[in-house]
């Protein structure tokens, strides 16, 4: 039974620790902000340029100057700060923030992320993903583990246009985890979605990596 | 006191514009954009603008506008993905766009406007973004040069601005705009809500007025909400 995808974000979220500054990609990484563990104390950024995310508003409190980096509403809380775009991108770039959660379209067995632009459709660009990617402490990847067509996306080398070169620390698949110690090591397979088994990854993951 | 404080955006922008000009505008999404200078401009009919702006706007607000009227040639942004109109016209080469990374931006702005000529960062390296630029190793670690940006003109909403030009943002809507009023000569802004000299404390300006040649109280304050999402209706 492959996990859903907020199975994959509450397998994020337990690599959460008290006191971390987090910045959660849009998509599937946001349900990780309704998995933190309860009394733990986590600050969510949001790269362009809010320091303690509060959850979506209620009708009553909508504010078109409180966006999250989704342009979604949000709220603030008790000690949220604002900076400008240049100061986010100081927290992010300056590794000052533990730890980023985003999704992907690949994933090489070196670390590579592609997760911004795919050759031949519309470019959208690749926001603050590159910046995150290269100064975020730790990187976790939340995907499917194959593509809708069935083929894998943690492969050898990606085929899409990198976000960065050997930045994965962990990735987080419907079917498995795999983690890392270091950036020059290898990935681990160091979990399976219930029902599922090595064997089964093995043949449906094009990468390289220890069991 | 010089005075900075015009009655009309025609008028604030009155001998700024040209064609083929580069225009810096801040904003994040719809979020702290310029609304009545972005009108202004649009009236006015300069073209073949270059746009240093985060995002485009969508097709019928914020720079969406100026794509509408093919006034812009070029964008340099980082996230162009909620207007249509912004796809049409690079998909049949009328539009130039150069992607560079959020916080790369932020930073080529920030250090144009502190006389920074480049910066080195990790970000991009390894990517199509180091393509062309210098590499160096610091510490063993991979960077690549980016360059200071800058422009003829720079555009920026505030919340409160006080008559000598000091301004405030209002949350996330400050996002750009502090560094985009810092890249150019001229800086024309738009606030919410004017206030005399001495009303916004020394400690509290995030714009110092040297940054701001030119200001309107903004007619136009439209915030529209790019994603509306409510507790409870999601």
């Amino acid at each position: 039974m492959p996990w859903t995808r907020n199975d994959m974000a509450a397998r994020a979220a337990r690599e959460l620790r008290d006191g971390f500054y987090v910045n959660l990609g849009i998509g599937i990484p946001t349900l990780v902000a309704d998995n933190i563990p309860e009394g733990m104390d986590v600050t969510l950024q949001s790269e362009n340029g809010m320091l303690g995310l509060g959850p979506y508003p209620d009708a009553a409190h909508v504010d078109a100057d409180i966006i999250n980096a989704g342009k979604e509403t949000i709220t603030e809380l008790a000690g949220t700060s604002y900076v400008s775009s240049a100061d986010s991108f100081g927290m992010i770039r300056g590794g000052h923030i533990d730890l980023s959660v985003l999704g992907a379209m690949e994933v090489a067995e070196n670390g590579d992320i592609a997760n911004w632009m795919i050759p031949g459709k519309m470019v959208k660009g690749m926001g603050g993903a590159m910046d995150l990617v290269a100064g975020v402490r730790r990187i976790i990847v939340l995907m499917d583990h194959v593509s809708r067509d069935g083929t894998p996306k943690f492969r050898k080398s990606c085929t899409l246009p990198l976000t960065g070169s050997a930045v994965v620390d962990m990735l987080i698949t419907d079917l498995a985890v795999f983690a890392r110690a270091d950036r020059s090591a290898r990935f681990r397979l160091i979990e399976c979605a219930p029902g599922v088994d090595p064997d089964q990854v093995r043949a449906l993951t094009e990468a390289d990596f220890d069991i | 006191m010089a005075r900075k404080l015009h009655d009309t955006a025609r008028d604030a922008l009155s001998g700024l514009l040209f064609d083929g000009m580069t225009i810096a505008a801040g904003g994040f999404g719809l979020c702290g954009i310029p609304e009545t200078l972005i009108d202004e401009i649009r009236r006015s009919g300069v073209k073949d603008l270059t746009i240093i702006s985060n995002n485009a706007g969508v097709d019928d607000f914020g720079l969406g506008l100026l794509l509408q009227s093919r006034q812009v040639r070029k964008m340099i942004s980082s996230y162009v993905g909620e207007n249509k109109e912004f796809e049409r016209q690079y998909l049949t080469g009328v539009l130039e766009l150069e992607f560079n990374p959020q916080g790369t931006l932020a930073e080529r702005l920030r250090a144009g406007g502190a006389g920074i000529a480049g910066f080195y960062t990790r970000t991009g390296v390894g990517t199509i973004v180091a393509d062309g630029k210098e590499e160096k190793i610091f510490g063993g670690e991979r960077y690549i040069l980016e360059t200071g940006l800058t422009a003829d003109l720079a555009i920026v909403k505030a919340w409160r601005g006080d008559e000598k030009g000091n301004l405030v943002y209002r949350k996330t809507a400050r996002n750009f705009n502090p560094m985009v009023a810092t890249s150019s000569r001229v800086t024309v802004a738009e606030v919410e809500e004017l206030l005399p000299a001495g009303a916004i404390d020394p400690d509290h300006v995030h714009t110092p007025s040297i940054f701001v040649q030119r200001m309107i109280l903004a007619e136009r304050n439209e915030k529209r909400i790019e994603k509306r999402i409510v507790r409870g209706e999601v």
